[in-house]
């Protein structure tokens, strides 16, 4: 099975609750953090790297002695990454989407595939568990084709056990093409107006992808009561809630895992464990 | 003119709440919220809203299933396994494309169109603070920095009109392409962060952005109280690398307990209004120099 921890917004506890799930997780599996922009897991769950290994995409380099200037690739491309100027030919790899657009329409066979740096992909192991991160080069645009990387090694680890993915936050197109592949959607949220706002959108972006969904309510007792509500009239299970306390937060400032750290979240987290292995399980028979 | 950008690479900070209060400090400045996937600012500054737009941007590939003749040539050139083959031939998976055109120039058939995609709305607002720009992208839409950019050359026309001489943004977070749009041009970038692990790495990594970008920094802890050595090791940090010192704000209910009000902090009669008022001092100073 693959698990999804997502928020609408950053900062409403996901790492917290990822890592607390890693901790907790009593089979062995693969941590996933396509938080590319800032993978954050990692300072929690301190892995051994066995690999860390750059990331490319694919970008075109032309042939000068080739090229006839006719545009064609340059009519073509999307994103303004390759343009004839008065004479010359012009790529500019960090606007290139890598759709290999260009080298199939030139007529002249005058472009060939050279490569950008994305970012890195790094695997190793955190105790029992598999664990793989994206990070992308500072100044690189594009998290979506690194995240791409990434999930073409999901089948693979699918192999040896369940996957959890600590996803981007938000609700544009990373952030949804990260959890399109879970079995079972976490959503985490915070009950004051900035963490509701954003758990609707989220909620209202996830819900077309037809998945089990359930609510992580954090700083439970902090905000108001717009978020339970919400979630009661709209049949959104609430799995867990963690309460606002200081320890909480130093706990987490100290790089610690809370729910093996401090004394009565423990039970929190192995119910919210409990409950997305039974959603994910009645989603699978159902299907 | 002159532009501030709040930004925090790691969300939840602290960022908005922060913008939220700078911008009832703040005389003869125009807002911008640039966080344009998930904003929260509009929920401080209850803006009227006095127009509305919609904003495309890109295109995407539509198969016609009339003059489709199942050749596939598409779901073999398209490098984002966006053309997906069911029962009833060929489609594409919108979410999956990313608008490169590949499949429209080379299909045999002609038989994929390419409309312009409607990604989201943005809006020129009235607010008690003044004039405010923002926006809210569809969800699922590529957040792109073409809607950031364009906000933000939006509230720089505002206030050329307005004769007002500050852009006070709140920045779009992480560290890609919006960030990277949202800081292009800016003055001064006000990173706030969180004396934890993450806090840390991600200061780290948004720094390296603005030094990219040759962009003044001041560094504003938040919640520093949580945990004080870390406070101290970002700081020395910061100064070690030339940036300025915005203050420190402890950890504190008053936060929340405005955003319950829909109000700045500093309008709530709380102790971190000193803090505050001070900070945006040091701020403007810095701006300035
Ligand atoms: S590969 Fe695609 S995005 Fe890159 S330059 Fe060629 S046409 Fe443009
Ligand atoms: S399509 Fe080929 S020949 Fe034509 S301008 Fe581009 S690189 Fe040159």
């Amino acid at each position: 099975m693959i698990y999804a921890v997502a928020s609408g917004k950053g900062g409403t506890g996901k790492t917290t609750v990822s890592s607390s799930l890693a901790a907790l997780w009593d089979a062995p599996a693969a941590l996933v953090d396509l938080d590319v922009e800032e993978p954050n897991l990692h300072l929690f769950l301190n892995p051994d790297l066995s690999s860390v290994e750059k990331a490319w995409i694919e970008v075109p380099e032309a042939d000068e002695d080739k090229c006839t200037r006719c545009r064609a690739c340059a009519d073509l491309c999307q994103f303004k990454a390759i343009t004839v100027m008065a004479d010359t030919l012009l790529v500019f790899p960090e606007m290139c989407h890598g759709c290999g657009g260009c080298l199939a329409v030139c007529p002249e066979g005058a472009l060939f595939p050279g490569r950008r740096e994305l970012g890195e992909i790094c695997k190793g192991t955190a105790g029992r568990h598999r664990f793989v991160m994206g990070r992308l080069r500072v100044g690189e645009a594009m998290s979506p084709p690194l995240m791409r990387q990434i999930r073409e090694l999901f089948p693979a680890l699918a192999k040896d056990g369940d996957i959890l993915i600590d996803a981007p936050p938000g609700v544009s197109c990373p952030a949804i093409n990260a959890v399109a592949d879970a079995d079972c959607i976490v959503l985490v949220t915070e009950p004051t107006p900035f963490g509701f706002h954003d758990f609707k959108l989220a909620w209202e972006a996830f819900t077309p992808l037809g998945k089990p969904m359930g609510a992580v309510i954090n700083r439970a007792d902090l905000g108001d009561s717009q978020v339970t509500d919400f979630c009661r009239d709209n049949n959104i299970p609430v799995w867990a809630e963690i309460p606002y306390s200081r320890d909480i937060a130093q706990a987490y400032s100290r790089g610690e895992i809370i729910a093996t750290m401090l004394k009565g979240l423990e039970p929190v987290f192995t119910t919210l464990r409990d409950r997305m292995r039974a959603a994910a399980r009645k989603e699978a028979t159902h299907a | 003119m002159r532009e501030i950008v709040v930004i925090s690479g790691k969300g939840g900070a602290g960022k908005t709440s922060m913008t939220g209060a700078f911008a009832h400090l703040a005389d003869n400045a125009i807002l911008c919220d640039l966080d344009v996937d998930a904003p929260d600012l509009h929920l401080l500054l209850s803006p009227q809203i006095k127009t509305e737009e919609s904003f495309l941007s890109g295109n995407e590939a539509v198969i016609d299933p009339d003059r489709c003749i199942g050749c596939g040539q598409c779901a073999e050139l398209c490098r984002y396994n966006a053309v997906r083959e069911d029962a009833d031939g060929y489609r594409i998976d919108p979410l999956a494309c990313e608008g490169c055109k590949v499949c429209v120039a080379l299909c045999p058939e002609q038989a994929i169109d390419f409309p312009q995609k409607h990604c989201g709305q943005w809006y020129v607002s009235d607010t008690r603070f003044g004039t405010m720009v923002h926006a809210q992208l569809f969800p699922g839409e590529e957040n792109s920095g073409r809607l950031v950019t364009l906000l933000k050359q939006k509230a720089r026309a505002i206030a050329e009109e307005q004769g007002l001489d500050l852009v006070l943004c709140d920045g779009a977070p992480g560290i890609g392409c919006p960030v990277i749009s949202s800081m292009a041009g800016t003055n001064l970038a006000v990173i706030v962060t969180e004396p934890t692990p993450s806090g840390l790495h991600d200061l780290k990594r948004v720094a390296e952005l603005c030094d990219r970008f040759r962009t003044k920094v001041a560094v504003l802890v938040n919640k520093w109280d949580i945990n004080p050595d870390l406070t101290e090791e970002i700081e020395s940090w910061s100064t070690g690398r030339g940036y300025t010192l915005a203050g420190r704000i402890p950890h504190d209910r008053a936060v929340v307990d405005a955003m319950l009000e829909r109000k700045a902090v500093t309008e709530t009669g709380s102790d971190l209004t000193p803090l505050l008022e001070r900070s945006w001092a040091g701020i403007l100073a810095l701006l300035d120099s």
